[in-house]
């Protein structure tokens, strides 16, 4: 397999030949945050959480969209870089609404904690407060598009994983949301398995298990690399 | 000749919010005691002052802008402070207190004193000060100096933010105590 050298933060570091910049920097211990990227399902670039300098280039790249070429000098932190992605953490939460206090996933939200960690204490734009429904028709599962963001972990992972596809997005832009089966509400999708993958990768409080009240929601999306490993190198383990 | 040194003067105050952040400041417990050897509680739902003071250094805003009388006391607020501190989600970023904002006015105040079922009816809006259009974060009225999120912010994160202002240092919140929610 060829391997490759590259620079990240003045270090010499050394990737395989089709690795993302991301998957390099993690391989060598390099923190960078991340919202829409999970291990296992394919990367998409879709939160621009980690946008990276790559010396050349006049506009930041996202780290796990972008391959790790021979020679790359790559910024992960700078004083650019961080105020950038705090402005996307503030558009994130501006632009849904997150009640972090009553929310299902409270102390136990990637958003939650990313914005704690990156310094993000307020929002400096306008609220949109979009007026959004809750869809509990499931039996087991429900949907609160007030706390979507859009990562499209469950629209990945429903197709690439479990293979059935549920999950979809419709309109545009700032009008996106993710559906059900054509959108049809949950509770009547015929392509549903059931399985709960979406629930367990979903990063915020969007996606829950009905029933569940503040801070209740706990999820664990570690069984996606075990599932993986089993399907795709035959290592069996729990 | 006394070497005791001027007390800061702080003031808090109870906007759009629950006064569980103000609860979660009476559960600095014995700290208060420490607390209040180097400040004056100048103004606030703890004291019985009626109006604003002048001159106050620090001031601890509890709730989100939601109302003009809300808007109007901001603005004192600001013009009588040295620091303003947001406290508590709802200050900070609407909370609990904005989740009103996608619903018109009107119908709101339709929804909660005319048909609901209540003890408070449609007569006491007369005595309601109007409700501003969207419950906003303090930082979108007024300038703010310092942000102390968490609903409410534990006592811990309190103490760690007036411990900074009182010994004129930054406040360097960590991350596990700024975390909303």
């Amino acid at each position: 397999m060829a391997v490759i050298t590259l620079t990240i933060d003045e270090e010499l570091v050394s990737a395989r030949a089709g690795q993302s910049v991301l998957e390099a920097c993690r391989e060598h211990g390099i923190k960078l945050a991340t919202l829409c990227y999970l291990d296992g399902i394919s990367a998409r670039g879709g939160c621009r959480l980690c946008l990276v300098e790559v010396a050349g280039h006049p506009r930041l790249l996202p780290a796990c969209t972008t391959e790790a070429q021979e020679g790359m000098r790559v910024t992960t932190r700078n004083e650019k870089i961080d105020r950038y992605r705090r402005m996307i953490l503030e558009l994130t939460f501006a632009e849904r609404n997150h009640t972090c206090a009553v929310c299902v996933s409270n102390e136990h939200c990637e958003l939650q904690s990313l914005a704690a960690e990156l310094g993000m204490d307020h929002v400096r734009y306008d609220y949109l407060n979009p007026d959004l429904p809750l869809d509990t028709s499931h039996q087991r599962y429900g949907v609160d598009h007030n706390r979507c963001l859009l990562c499209l972990r469950c629209v990945r992972v429903c197709d690439e994983v479990e293979g059935a596809h549920t999950w979809d997005v419709k309109g545009r832009g700032i009008a996106s949301r993710v559906i059900t089966d054509l959108n049809r509400p949950w509770g009547a999708s015929e392509s549903c398995t059931e399985c709960g993958k979406c629930v367990e990768v979903c990063p915020t409080g969007a996606l829950f298990d009905k029933g569940s009240s503040v801070a209740e929601m706990h999820k664990d999306a570690s069984f996606l690399r075990r599932i993986l490993d089993g399907r795709e190198k035959r290592q069996w383990r729990r | 000749m006394s070497t005791q040194t001027k007390k800061i003067r702080l003031a808090t105050v109870w906007l759009g919010g629950c006064s569980g952040c103000h609860m979660s400041f009476l559960d600095l417990d014995e700290l208060l005691i420490d607390l209040l050897e180097r400040l004056d509680l100048v103004y606030g739902p703890l004291v019985d002052f009626k109006e604003f003071p002048a001159d106050v250094d620090l001031c601890l805003v509890e709730g989100a802008v939601t109302n003009v009388e809300n808007l109007e006391l901001a603005r004192e607020i600001r013009s009588n402070s040295k620091t303003v501190i947001s406290f508590g989600d709802c200050a900070v970023t609407g909370n609990v207190t904005s989740m009103r904002n996608r619903i018109p006015v009107k119908d709101l105040l339709t929804a909660v004193y005319q048909q609901a079922q209540a003890p408070i009816g449609a007569e006491s809006l007369k005595a309601l000060p109007a409700l501003l259009k969207k419950a906003l974060p303090l930082h979108q009225a007024i300038k703010v100096d310092v942000f102390l999120p968490g609903c409410p912010p534990s006592p811990a994160r309190i103490a760690r933010v007036l411990t900074a202002l009182l010994d004129h240092q930054p406040v360097d919140l960590q991350p596990e105590m700024r975390t909303f929610g």
